[in-house]
């Protein structure tokens, strides 16, 4: 088995909040243990709600932020090196994101020509000609025209921007791109577009993608791997077939039932979730999840669940566990 | 090669066409528009326009009324000074000062704020502290009295004048640049950029401040109205431009002795700061509504 | 007698590059208690609709329509005082951003006493216990301290929720619903739906449910209509768009949708939705139809049996090469 791409063991992130002058700091816990590898050409997907930490994980693994403590190393630089000047450029050079909003993520007042360039700008010493070639060479690559470069984003739709998006963080030729949310702000018929681009890029460029979203459907027609978080914590993570097929994990269950499908006629047994996401500040106490889980018991109130192999899956769960479910 | 020329030049007349779509709606700002215009062409051409020089004085014809006054005369149209100098070359000489004054403080203004906000809003920390801190002690005096001080100290003058109005505007273009950033500071393209690896000045610069010109550019606006009546306020009071130049402010200052005798002498300076100072109040809302995002769009 | 009765509504916006036609046609009847979807996508016009009938557009554009009659008044005609006194009571909507469709200065209780108030005269304080009433009807915990709170307090899901007490507030006769969960997690998005639908049952309401979410629509609504780039395509029961379309674009958007995908790439849709500028001649989906024929790219289609189509799909329809 080859070595992983990305490499990352027990991530932690917290941010420390202060309510008010004299208090003393909370711990926002936006991610607390996060295990998982990520192989040449393959899609990980990692799916969950608001405050889930996906983000964080995102900004974890584009070098913005620093984990508080775990390990993560990328294409074999561990990110605890990324201080050194030519470490970070060779990060840079790996790791790369297209975001959520294809209108924001797009400088308003910069030309579509110069925001893609602007990585080989920063990074590299090719001359002005030479730039050019390489950004319209990346531009027909997925699917812009020549005369696109000279435009600003305004005049281009989200489909369009979004493929803008992805032109830029591909022409550093990385081996990894982080995709946060990329198609949810897309119409479905542009979302198809999209997906099918990067479906081609990643056999084309035998690129490796993180995929966050919470749409589970797009997920599972994209995904290899799937890693559900709930609250900074995974809950379960595996092979996508596995886990579409089979979820253990109450929260799993719960989100692939909650999402509607187009299937008319098919009575589904929809596993009510009451309650609302807790807040990250003050999660509750030994299982996060047992406020809303319909399998709690005493126990999930007092001790943390720890990741264990069930088959070819992995899952957080105490119910599991003690085989109560 | 021609497939690049072409597409640039379009798309800038359009975005030109729809700014002026914006602007044109407002029929009082281009009514003020092509009076500014009018007051920068009178400024350029001044030497030719003016039927005297600025300076020159026609002692027999002391204190005249306006031409179409009794006692008035076709060659001083709105009639001459104490020393005979007429009136209305000076009002059109005055205006090269008043245009000069208002770019003069704009420029100084506005780049030191600018800058200085950037990186107020970039930094934080106790350099955003600081500079802020410091903007709010200037802003708790009254501007034309810090100004006064200003030129007290710097010693009276049309230059000195600029530059003590200049620090007084500054920490307006402070806040808002600050404001802007603070705003941009967090989007997801200026993420990206750092994510390619931009640097600080980088981001500031060609990322950031770009995108905060709209509130800074009506702000300059008006400002450079303020600057005109702030220097003519100076003027007046003996602190600015000093006599002869013929600076709107400074010939009210000269010809305050003569109220009652011969109003015209501080009349008309007086309708020319209005005038301008209107104009400029005109264009700068026009521009506010045209490049304001949240007003346009159906 | 329909309970909504909307036909041949037009609705054009004065632009900097001239007049833009949002919406070009929309032909909708609505019964008491129906649930109603309008899907399409983004340039479709389907929100653009909806408030021109509540006469929320702003002053550049300009609404027509053959007829446009509410609970048998003619809302196209109306005054805006008449129609201050339906929009609101008789008629409600509730829109995508729940944190910013509450006023952040007032407090949850005051908005929906608020509201209250304005319809039914009398002091706004008098109504605070049926604001707590309407709180727990749409299942808001700790309702009494919940009216104190202000809405950066509340998470998304509960500001819906707010939003949907004070619409049913007046107990309306018709509940329009723009995209109201689009911006929520999936968990909460399945209850807020759950609750639409529990106080449609209770209070007999109509719903219209305006979304581009085909997987809601199948899950919540009875009817549905298609809009493309401002116009109407198709309208059909839910059972019968889902399991056989008749409009090209219909089955084009069905077939998009990553579940419907048989291999490795989703069937995607080429092209884009036209825009101001390039509205094409004939068919406006015919640059995009794999059925396409000379005719479809010539000439306009009139509807054919409420479809929008030269050759509404049967079994007899066979696909062109897209040129």
């Amino acid at each position: 088995m080859s070595e992983p791409l990305i490499k990352a063991r027990n991530l932690h992130k917290y941010y420390g909040i202060k309510d008010g002058l004299f208090q003393a700091s909370q711990d926002l816990k936006a991610l607390s243990g996060v295990t998982f590898d990520l192989f040449e050409g393959q899609t990980l997907a990692v799916v969950g709600e608001s405050g889930c930490g996906k983000s964080t994980l995102a900004r974890l693994l584009t070098s913005i932020e620093s984990p508080t403590s775990g390990h993560l190393s990328v294409d074999g630089i561990d990110m605890a090196d990324s201080q050194d000047k030519a470490m970070s450029k060779k990060l840079r050079q790996t790791v790369q994101m297209v975001f959520q909003d294809p209108f924001g993520s797009l400088n308003p007042r910069q030309k579509v020509g110069d925001i893609i360039q602007e990585p080989l700008l920063i990074n590299t010493e090719l001359s002005a000609s030479e730039r050019r070639e390489k950004a319209l060479d990346i531009m027909r690559l997925v699917g812009l025209k020549d005369e696109h470069f000279h435009r600003y984003p305004h005049m281009f739709s989200g489909g369009q921007r979004q493929r803008i998006a992805i032109a830029r963080a591909l022409i550093l030729k990385p081996k990894v791109v982080v995709l946060d949310e990329p198609v949810s702000a897309l119409d479905v018929s542009i979302q198809a577009q999209v997906i099918n681009l990067l479906i081609e890029l990643q056999k084309e460029l035998g690129l490796a993608y993180v995929f966050i979203s919470h749409d589970l459907s797009v997920v599972r027609h994209i995904a290899d791997d799937i890693l559900v978080m709930y609250l900074g914590k995974p809950v379960e993570q595996g092979p996508s077939k596995v886990i579409f097929k089979a979820p253990k994990h109450p929260y799993t269950q719960a989100l692939l039932s909650a999402t509607p499908s187009t299937n008319v006629g098919k009575n589904k047994k929809r596993i009510k979730l009451t309650g609302e996401l807790p807040s990250p500040i003050d999660p509750p106490s030994g299982c996060t999840f047992n406020p809303r889980c319909q399998h709690a018991q005493k126990s999930c109130k007092t001790s943390e669940p720890v990741m264990e192999t069930y088959g070819k899956s992995q899952a957080a769960c105490l119910a599991l566990d003690e085989d109560r479910i | 090669m021609n497939t690049e020329t072409a597409p640039v030049t379009s798309i800038r007349s359009q975005q030109w066409k729809e700014f002026w779509f914006y602007f044109s709606v407002s029929k009082t700002a281009v009514a003020g528009l092509i009076f500014l215009i009018l007051v920068i062409l009178m400024a350029l051409f001044a030497d030719v326009i003016s039927p005297h020089g600025p300076a020159e004085q026609f002692r027999e014809y002391a204190k005249l009324p306006p031409s179409w006054m009794e006692g008035g005369q076709a060659q001083f149209f709105l009639g001459t000074d104490y020393a005979g100098r007429d009136m209305w070359s000076r009002i059109i000489h005055g205006s090269r000062m008043s245009l000069l004054a208002g770019c003069v403080v704009v420029v100084l203004s506005l780049s030191i704020g600018v800058l200085l906000g950037l990186i107020a809003g970039y930094r934080g920390g106790w350099i955003e502290t600081f500079i802020m801190r410091v903007m709010d002690t200037i802003m708790a005096v009254p501007g034309l009295l810090l100004a006064l001080v200003l030129v007290a100290v710097l010693g009276p003058g049309l230059l000195n004048a600029m530059i003590a109005i200049a620090i007084t505007y500054t920490p307006s273009f402070v806040r808002l640049t600050r404001a802007s950033t603070l705003t941009e500071l967090n989007r997801d393209y200026v993420t990206a950029s750092r994510v390619a690896g931009a640097s600080p000045t980088r981001l500031m610069f060609v990322s950031i401040l770009p995108n905060c010109m709209a509130p800074i550019i009506v702000q300059g606006t008006l400002s450079f109205s303020t600057a005109i009546l702030d220097t003519a306020a100076l003027g007046f009071l003996g602190m600015g431009a000093q006599a002869p130049i013929p600076e709107w402010g400074t010939l009210i200052a000269e010809n305050r002795d003569l109220i009652l005798n011969a109003p015209w002498t501080v009349t008309f300076p007086g309708v020319a700061i209005l005038l301008a100072v209107l104009a400029i109040n005109l264009v700068g809302d026009g521009l506010r509504d045209a490049l304001d995002p949240k007003l346009k769009r159906s | 007698m329909a309970l909504l009765e909307i036909q041949n509504l037009v609705v054009d916006f004065a632009t900097a590059t001239g007049s833009l036609r949002a919406v070009d046609g929309i032909n909708l009847t609505i019964d008491e208690g129906e649930i109603v979807a309008v899907v399409g996508e983004s340039g479709s016009g389907k929100s653009v609709g909806m408030l021109a009938m509540m006469g929320l557009l702003p002053w550049t554009s300009t609404v027509t329509a053959d007829l446009m009659i509410f609970d048998g008044q003619d809302l196209l005609n109306m005054s805006n005082k008449e129609r201050r006194k339906i929009i609101g009571k008789d008629i409600s909507m509730i829109f995508q951003e729940p944190m910013t469709s509450l006023n952040p200065c007032f407090t949850v209780g005051y908005q929906i006493t608020e509201v209250l108030s304005q319809h039914f005269g009398g002091k706004r304080r008098g109504y605070n216990d049926k604001a707590i009433e309407l709180l727990n009807q749409v299942g808001i915990p700790a309702a009494e301290s919940r009216l104190n709170s202000y809405p950066h307090q509340l998470s998304g899901g509960m500001c819906q929720r707010v939003m949907i007490a004070m619409m049913i507030a007046c107990q309306p006769k018709l509940l329009i619903a723009d995209e109201p969960t689009t911006a929520l997690d999936v968990t909460i998005q399945a209850q807020i739906l759950e609750l639409l639908i529990e106080l449609q049952k209770s209070q007999g309401m109509a719903l219209v449910l305006i979304t581009h979410d085909m997987a809601v629509v199948a899950e919540t609504a009875e009817r549905v209509v298609v809009l493309y780039a401002g116009q109407q395509v198709e309208q059909r029961t839910v059972k019968q768009l889902f399991k056989k379309p008749k409009h090209p674009y219909s089955e084009a958007l069905l077939n998009a949708l990553p579940e419907r995908a048989n291999d490795k790439l989703l069937n995607a849709i080429p092209g884009v939705v036209p825009g101001q500028m390039d509205r094409p001649l004939g068919c406006l989906f015919s640059p995009r139809c794999d059925y396409a024929s000379a005719l479809c790219k010539e000439t306009s289609p009139n509807l054919n049996d409420g479809i929008l189509c030269h050759f509404p799909l049967g079994e007899e329809s066979i696909k062109v090469e897209s040129q």
